[in-house]
């Protein structure tokens, strides 16, 4: 370096006005670098760095604003949880008093239904009794018919075959027998011993008649 | 140390075997002769400002969490925007200069940079043409956003003169200020930094070619330990010159953003 500059100061004329002399190129090179740097300055850099700033700015202070926006949501929502599980407690108890009324309705209701039931079964089985017990009076009367005239008429030896006269007569007999004009009495006391000893029987069988009649009606 | 050294050169000197290296050192034509020659410095700056163009060309992909790369680009834009920007212009009126003054202060402080970067070692600063050139600038720049800001050019002159003064006085100052904005101010920030420059160069070449001559050409052993004494203390001047380097960069903008706070502000 030294060698060249000490033969270039003995050469030309221009390095003996240094050091105050500018040289012109080296002024027109710095007007050249200035004017280069100030446009990438002005056009790329200051612009960039600024709106970075700017975002970094706006990225700070939206993510405080976020923290303290998520804060705010989890706090309602925390709140939310907890009216949410009081209404649940609360629902769940309802539903538990309910459901206690309604076992305790349904029970009642039950037992009222099997009383019913039960009343119903009984009333259905006592008017059954009492039909069936009709019945039996009725197929009673007539076999009671039957059987006294065909004794009668062995007894008396007279037939009492004859339709019209047996009905006559057992009708009779029997409205007799009910509206108490014949007495049962005891077998060979009187004349009338075969009258009152079929009446006997015929008491005695409706005594165990109406005994079946109550032990059915029991049962 | 430092006359030891000095009177060990001179004694060599004396005898005609050391030229000691002068403000001819600077000058060095690469391409042509004279005053149209293409010069290393100009070469130089031309280099800077391909250097400086790569290491902001980062902020084409800038992110809001910032890279290592982005992070040191940063620190340099922040420290022009704020510590010089700012807070000198003041918030409202920084923003349209730091163009200005990150131009100047990168161009200046890498250019500084380079009188002691290995294999380049050539401040471009201590040419005067360079610093003029950056000083007249400047000069445009705050004389026109004054005349600007003090509605005309009438309003700027009689500003510069403080209020409430007696009119004897008046006259005196105004002359004073005029000659303080319109020629010292521009004429020290130019030679300032170039006079820094040159100087801390030019000792920096003392110290370097001396130990040399001493050591290599010295008579006595006392002279050769004289010349790694040398060498020693030229290290110890480079840290010193990248400190003055710094500064001086500093100063350059600190001051260009000084004079246009004063021009921007509505009272002198």
């Amino acid at each position: 370096m030294i060698p060249t500059s000490v033969v270039a100061a003995d050469e030309v004329g221009f390095p003996s006005g240094f050091p105050l002399l500018p040289h012109p190129v080296e002024m027109i090179v710095g007007l050249i670098a200035f004017a280069i740097m100030y446009w990438l300055f002005k056009s790329k850099v200051v612009p960039r760095m600024e709106a970075l700033y700017a975002e970094r700015t706006a990225a700070i202070e939206g993510g405080m604003e976020q923290a303290e926006q998520a804060q705010a949501q989890a706090q309602a929502a925390l709140q939310q949880y907890e009216a949410q599980l009081h209404e649940a407690r609360t629902e769940a108890n309802a539903i538990r008093e309910e459901a206690r009324a309604e076992g305790a309705s349904i029970v009642t209701e039950m037992r009222e239904k099997a009383q019913a039931e039960a009343n119903r079964i009984t009333e259905s089985a006592s008017r059954q009794i009492e039909a069936e017990r009709q019945q039996a009076v009725v197929s009673l009367r007539s076999e009671v018919g039957t059987l006294s005239t065909t004794l009668a008429g062995r007894i008396v030896g007279e037939s009492l075959e004859d339709e019209v006269r047996q009905k006559g007569i057992v009708d009779r007999f029997l409205a007799e027998l009910e509206s108490g004009a014949v007495r049962p009495e005891k077998v060979g006391a009187s004349a009338t011993v075969g009258d009152s000893s079929a009446a006997e029987q015929a008491g005695a069988d409706g005594s165990t008649l109406g005994a079946e009649g109550s032990a059915g009606r029991d049962s | 140390m430092l006359t030891h050294t000095l009177s060990g050169i001179g004694s060599v000197a004396g005898e005609g075997g050391f030229q000691t290296p002068g403000v001819e050192a600077f000058w060095w034509p690469l391409i042509g002769e004279g005053a149209m020659a293409f010069t290393r410095p100009a070469l130089v700056l031309l280099l800077s400002v391909g250097m400086i163009a790569w290491f902001f060309a980062g902020t084409a992909r800038l992110s809001v969490v910032p890279t290592k790369r982005q992070f040191m680009v940063e620190g340099v834009y922040n420290f022009v925007r704020n510590t010089i920007g700012r807070d000198i212009i003041g918030s409202k009126d920084f923003i349209q200069f730091l163009p200005l003054l990150l131009t100047l202060f990168s161009l200046i402080l890498l250019n500084n940079v380079f009188g002691i970067l290995p294999f380049i070692q050539y401040p471009t600063m201590s040419r005067l043409g360079v610093p003029l050139v950056l000083t007249l600038i400047v000069y445009i720049v705050y004389h026109t956003v004054a005349i600007r800001r003090k509605h005309g050019v009438l309003p700027y002159l009689k500003s510069l003169v403080p209020p409430g003064l007696p009119g004897w006085l008046k006259p005196i100052l105004f002359v004073l200020e005029f000659l303080t904005y319109f020629l010292i101010r521009p004429l020290t920030l130019a030679l300032r930094l170039m006079g820094n420059m040159l100087a801390g160069h030019l000792m920096l070449l003392v110290f370097i070619l001396g130990g040399e001559y001493l050591l290599l050409h010295g008579e006595n052993l006392f002279l050769n330990f004289s010349g790694i004494l040398a060498f020693g203390f030229s290290i110890g001047m480079s840290f010193f010159e990248l400190l003055i380097e710094f500064l001086q960069a500093f100063i350059f903008t600190l001051l260009a953003a000084l004079y246009i706070s004063d021009a921007v502000s509505e009272h002198h």
